[in-house]
């Protein structure tokens, strides 16, 4: 399935080859460049390349591109589903996926991608097993190690890839137990000129850390299941239990993992132009305006909380890529501070939180290039925010219990409200 | 330093050369070096070594034969780790004199204790294979052996190795079908992918296809996809269906096709991508129409991933589109685009939108068109006004709308713009030219601006074209033409001639001389193209005296009436690739790629798939199956959903991995269809045993779970209902069955019954008893559990007064003794039942077995899922509980 994997950095360097059947020259990657200098954007990079004699898989995360060669059919998904994978295990072990931190850490990266594939056929990918097998670099190990020289790769074979439990290794004991879940919802809007709504939705997971001992089995129950829409799980939990009952019952991962990712719908299935049942959080006021035969745009921009609960809309960060006449802008902001940068034409204004006595407001005029028509397109303004202590959706876990352990954990629940892809069109 | 004796050193020198590699780094020439350290302790200077060696074997394959004896050690080594590692770098070095090691290290694996080491193995034969392909034939002898394999981890695996060496052995797959369709859930993700990906092709060959009354009906309809005609069309599928059904014989799903479609269901909520989209894949080459639509909500939840998934899930909706339009019309808003998505994506959701428009909702797509139109990124602006020309292709009431908003745009201050509308505008009036000749005129204006070749192409085309349409401006415009002529783009140079030949066919008296001078010029162009052309046009329409006869014809010839084009998807035949493959997502075919083979006219034989093991156990119940089976025929209609397995219940479970599970639903359907049997309603009692089969398949999967997932005890599922959920057991407890179950015969030991041993033959000084759960109602007390007990008396004396006292029971447990057996003769065997109530616990109850002469403490062991209540319910009850 997957030949061999090239990493390659900003600047067009490769930077680290792996092979897993016969060696295939790091030419093949011209190719890709070739791909790259086409696209205009980084992220424009056709995913899937054909070439010749293979074809070229890429991602492109963290600034890195994992270009994956591929011999002959396979599920195109597989491979970058798989991609993902490997980044997210780096993550996992380094803190940070960058070029810097992969080049420090050659040896382990070596390793892991070792057990992660099997002649091109993933192999281990559950962090849990790999972490058994390869344990992750710590200051406090890197230095025992050169010490005493022992190694940081496990001697046993992890317990978790033979039992059925194939997430959970056997033979955890924390002193402190503890069970976190932390609710996070993004809310993806569209919002047309006239402040309408053209799209809501809401997109939610649920992220835990557990640290319990033993083998502890738990289940999470809502108080009202019914607003999850669509929902995929963590491999743990128990299908069935969930379609019969709509409880999450689950023997959880040891650490951190997605445990439920699901999305609340809104207006799907309604009929076109239906009332959308998403409260959403943040009103914008805008009034962007160039006019012809001047250089002078006015640019005016208020936020405002509603429908909040009562909680605090913090972290609030404003975006708009103005068009490209745009010289300067000359703007004065009520509140946090705004940069505007005359390359990309990125305007953001970094807010801070909404006071709703006093309504944040970016006002001011943008000057055009001289002798250059009016711009026919108005920029769109990407807005994120934070709102703590609150599920927008209104989904409440009901209780969280344990069984098949005696004792008595320490449980937590966090909400959160993120603005995910939040546009507002001008 | 890796000479050296330290191992510190040793590591830090392979460390050093694993980051050359890495870095692509040539390392070669210090081969003898590393391979001397194969044997060494150290497990991590070993990972090293053999990273490296795997690396270079090939280059050097004499020094690399030295390290094999250390694998070969390996492989014999307790450790299953070390076995499995050895096994995987042996297998990995690509040398071919050691494929005959290879082969028998793998072959040995394959029936290695270790599932590990199996999956090794499985992952080690396609390695063989590329390396030594006339290995194939004994590799496919390893394959079959492992797929016959009970254990998740080595599915996958294995599947994989079939699809590499042998995917055209579909009839490897047959004996192991229903297995796999009963452990796909818990097999690893990445073997979910490629075992569903295999089930397609393989459902494609051995079922019918269940839209068959459809599909007879599409091949006349094409063209019937968009709007306009959709409606109509729906209404004529009715009719013509109600005859294609009186006309075929009715349409079954083959149950094992419905075991597949329910079991990669829950799949759909995978967090993998790849799984989702492999499932839904499946559903939509394999499901009946009305069933498709649930992978729609998974698909469109697949585009808040990563971009690239998104880029590969919008390719895949877009060729599904085309098919089942209505499929993802509630989902329209979910392919909006945002300013911020890459270019790529925006382009998708793009024709994704355009594919889902029709009369309802194209105003709202249509003003969504018109605010991308105003966005920034040029290319995705073109790609919306090629968009709306389709649209407005498709969907007659809103061609004018479309029209008259692309001619706005011809305003537009961007050059791209304007020359993409132009354009698909000259596509749309071909349609219907004779409305619209102020906008040709209007056209006409234009071609003193735009610069873009395609576009003054077009523009040039058009004039020609309908030139009878606007006879004051076409002449006026190829005279402009002419003058420009030699800085002209080749396209452009071509269309003139055309318009110049055109205009002199049907306005000769005014263009004659412009004509002459165009043809001049081409005369002498650059490009051979634009002289051929010019050569052929003057010998077609100046009449000359030596070709008379064609030049007759030229008017019929250039001014023949021309079709107007049909603005279609790049989608549209994309899917005869197997959605999701790389094939598709490229549509070019693949190397390797696997054809997605049409649906068989007539279903190949369905028992192939049965498991002999389970043919000679099934004795007991066989009479009441075949009235049902020739009594299936009539209720086909009503009952397609339903799934019921004509001559092959027990199979339906995780097959011989849970020997103990399947047995059980082997019998107990049979002995629930026994039960029937003596009823007069034959109808009745099939639907009975019907439900009672799937209530069983029911049970196994939870109960498969329960098992898997050990003995911890669940909350709500109390121990007697292992199998079953617990509100089924409420509602079941207290209800018996009425029929005359427990007579003789039914009690007479069957073979598919699993006998443990209660008493040894050496201990019970020739007196051997055995026991097994006959899984038959105790009547006497419904909650106790029938346990058979079979003396055999092997001594040479015979045995007296054999009866059972109770002995240290578990509180709560009671027995109801068998009447105690007087004399059992030498050589001789008797069989009795007992019943005993283990109180919901899988604790033993210990009794005493006496003899007239001896006391032999037994105990007898109930296993999980042998416990079980009687119950009897109607068709409705089961479908209730079913539906909870």
């Amino acid at each position: 399935m997957i030949h061999s994997l090239f990493l390659v950095n900003s600047s067009g360097d490769i930077f680290l080859e792996k092979h897993w059947k016969s060696v295939v020259s790091r030419s093949v990657c011209d190719y890709f460049f070739e791909a790259q200098e086409r696209a205009t954007e980084p992220e424009n990079v056709p995913p899937v390349i054909p070439t010749p004699h293979h074809y070229l898989i890429s991602v492109l995360r963290h600034r890195i591109y994992f270009v994956a060669v591929i011999q002959s059919e396979v599920p195109p998904l597989f491979v970058i589903e798989f991609l993902h994978r490997v980044v997210d295990t780096f993550q996992d072990y380094f803190g940070v996926c960058t070029e810097a931190a992969i080049k420090d850490n050659v040896v382990v990266v070596y390793e892991l991608l070792e057990e992660m594939l099997d002649n091109g056929f993933p192999l281990a990918t559950e962090s849990n097993i790999l972490k058994e097998l390869i344990k992750p670099p710590t200051i406090l190990r890197t230095m025992v190690n050169t010490i005493t020289g022992s190694t940081n790769v496990g001697e046993q074979l992890p317990t978790g890839q033979l039992s059925v439990v194939p997430w959970r290794r056997t033979g955890v004991k924390y002193t402190n137990n503890e069970a976190y879940f932390d609710v996070v919802e993004e809310i993806d809007v569209i919002i047309d000129k006239s402040g309408s709504t053209i799209t809501a939705e809401i997109q939610g997971v649920i992220d835990a850390c557990v640290k319990l001992t033993g083998m502890p089995d738990l289940t999470l129950s809502f108080m009202n299941p019914r607003l999850l829409d669509d929902v995929s799980f963590h491999p743990c939990v128990r299908f069935k239990r969930w379609e019969a009952e709509r409880i999450l019952s689950f023997i959880p991962p040891d650490g951190n993992f997605r445990l439920l990712s699901y999305h609340v719908s809104s207006q799907n299935g309604y009929p076109v132009g239906y009332r959308s049942l998403v409260a959403i959080p943040v009103y914008v006021k805008h009034n962007i305006t160039f006019r012809e035969g001047s250089s002078q745009g006015r640019f005016d921009l208020t936020l405002g909380p509603k429908q909040t609960m009562g909680k605090g809309v913090e972290a609030v960060l404003v975006s708009s890529q103005l068009p490209r006449g745009v010289l300067n802008a000359n703007l004065s902001a009520s509140q946090g501070t705004y940069t505007f940068d005359p390359v990309t034409k990125m305007l953001t204004w970094d807010v801070g939180k909404i006071n709703p006595q006093k309504l944040p407001s970016l006002k001011g005029s943008m000057s055009l290039q001289a002798g250059a028509s009016k711009p026919d397109e108005n920029p769109s303004i990407n807005i994120q925010f934070k709102i703590q202590q609150m599920a927008i959706s209104g989904l409440k876990v009901n209780r969280l219990d344990m069984y098949g352990e005696k004792y008595k954990p320490f449980k937590g629940i966090k909400y959160m409200t993120k603005a995910g892809k939040f546009q507002v069109r001008t | 330093m890796l000479d050296s004796n330290k191992d510190s050193l040793k590591l830090e020198a392979m460390k050093r050369i694993v980051a050359m590699i890495a870095r692509g780094k040539n390392t070669s020439d210090l081969f003898p070096a590393v391979v001397k350290n194969v044997a060494c302790k150290n497990i991590e200077v070993k990972k090293l070594v053999y990273v490296y060696l795997v690396r270079y074997a090939e280059e050097q394959q004499d020094l690399a034969l030295l390290s094999i004896s250390t694998f070969q050690r390996g492989l014999k080594d307790p450790n299953q780790l070390i076995r499995a590692s050895a096994l995987r770098v042996l297998s990995s070095i690509r040398v071919t004199i050691i494929v005959p090691i290879m082969m028998l290290a793998i072959k040995e694996a394959a029936s290695d204790m270790s599932p590990y080491v199996r999956k090794t193995a499985a992952h080690a034969i396609p390695k063989l294979y590329s390396l030594d392909p006339e290995q194939k034939d004994q590799l496919i002898e390893v394959i079959e052996k492992l797929l016959a394999d009970k254990t998740t981890l080595v599915a996958g695996s294995v599947v994989m190795a079939f699809e590499e060496v042998c995917p055209e052995r579909i009839d490897l797959i047959h004996k192991n079908y229903r297995k796999l369709c009963n452990l796909l859930v818990d097999v690893e993700e990445w073997g979910q992918v490629v075992i569903i990906n295999m089930l397609t092709r393989y459902a494609r060959t051995q079922f019918l296809n269940p839209n068959l009354n459809e599909c007879l009906l599409e091949e006349g309809g094409e063209s019937t996809f968009y709007g306009s005609d959709a409606d109509q069309d729906e209404d004529e599928d009715e009719d013509k269906k109600d005859e294609a059904l009186s006309k075929r014989k009715p349409y079954v799903m083959d149950p094992d096709h419905r075991l597949l479609l329910r079991n990669t269901k829950p799949l759909l909520q995978s967090r993998n991508a790849a799984v989702v989209m492999a499932v839904a894949q499946l559903y939509f080459h394999l499901a009946p129409k009305a069933e498709v639509g649930v992978i729609a909500k998974a698909l469109v939840r697949l585009l808040r991933s990563h971009s690239e998934v998104q880029y590969v899930v919008l390719q895949n909706v877009a060729t599904m589109t085309i098919k089942r339009r209505g499929m993802f019309e509630p989902y329209l808003k979910s392919f909006y685009i945002r300013s911020t998505d890459p270019t790529q994506i925006k382009v998708l959701k793009l024709e994704v939108l355009t594919n889902l428009a029709s009369e309802t909702n194209i105003s709202t797509i249509l003003r969504e068109f018109q605010t991308y139109i105003k966005s920034m990124d040029k290319d995705f602006v073109a790609a919306t006004i090629q968009a709306i020309g389709r649209c407005a292709t498709h969907i007659g009431e809103v061609r004018d709308t479309c029209l008259n908003g692309l001619v706005q745009l011809l305003s537009n201050r961007d050059e791209l713009v304007v020359a993409e509308s132009v354009v698909v505008i000259k596509k749309l009036l071909q349609m219907q030219p004779e409305k619209h000749s102020d906008i040709i005129k209007h056209m006409a204006k234009l071609t003193d601006n735009i610069q873009v070749p395609m576009a003054r192409a077009s523009i040039l085309w058009l004039i020609g074209e309908y030139c009878e349409h606007v006879p004051k401006i076409a002449p006026d415009v190829l005279r402009k033409m002419a003058k420009t002529f030699t800085n002209e783009e080749d396209i452009v140079k071509l269309q003139i001639i055309n318009l110049a030949a055109k205009l002199y066919l049907t306005n000769s008296k005014q263009t004659k001389l412009l004509t002459q001078y165009v043809l001049n010029l081409a005369k002498y162009d650059q490009n051979y193209d634009i002289r051929d052309r010019a050569r052929f046009i003057r010998q077609l329409i100046v009449p000359t005296d030596k070709c008379g006869a064609l030049s007759k014809y030229a008017k019929k010839l250039i001014l023949a009436l021309k079709p107007a084009p049909i603005l279609e998807s790049p989608f549209k035949d994309r899917d005869h690739f197997q959605l999701g493959s790389l094939s598709h997502l490229l549509n070019t075919k693949a190397g390797g790629y696997q054809e997605l083979p049409d649906w068989p006219q007539d279903a190949p034989d369905p028992s192939v798939r049965n498991v002999e093991v389970k043919e000679s156990v099934r004795a007991v119940g066989t009479v009441p199956e075949w009235t049902k089976c020739s009594s299936r025929e009539k209720r086909k209609e009503k009952k397609v959903e339903k799934p019921f397995y004509s001559d092959s219940e027990g199979e339906s479970g995780p097959t011989e991995s849970a020997d103990s599970e399947s047995d059980s639903a082997s019998s107990s359907a049979s002995g629930s269809e026994q039960s029937g049997s003596g009823s007069e309603e034959s109808e009745e009692s099939e639907e009975r045993s019907d439900s009672d089969e799937e209530e069983e398949e029911e049970e196994e999967e939870y109960m498969s779970l329960d098992v898997l997932m050990g003995p911890t005890p669940s909350p709500q599922v109390t121990p007697v209902g292992n199998f079953l959920s617990s509100s089924l057991v409420t509602d079941l407890e207290g209800l018996s069955l009425t029929d005359t179950v427990l007579s003789p015969a039914t009690i007479s030991p069957s073979g598919s019954l699993k006998s443990y041993e209660l008493l040894h033959r050496i201990t019970g000084e020739g007196l051997w008893v055995e026991y097994c759960f006959s899984r038959q109602p105790f009547l006497p007390d419904p909650h106790m559990v029938a346990v058979q007990i079979q003396f055999t008396n092997s001594a040479a004396t015979e045995a007296k007064s054999l009866r059972l006292e109770e002995a240290k029971l578990q509180s709560g447990m009671r027995v109801k003794e068998f009447p105690e057996i007087e004399v059992l003769p030498a050589g001789e065997s008797a069989t009795v039942v007992m019943g005993v109530d283990f109180c919901d616990s899988t604790q033993a109850a210990n009794l005493q077995l006496c003899t007239h002469s001896r006391k032999f403490f037994v105990s007898i062991q109930p296993p999980v899922g042998e416990l079980m209540t009687p119950s009897f319910m109607t068709e409705n009850e089961f479908k209730k509980e079913q539906g909870k």
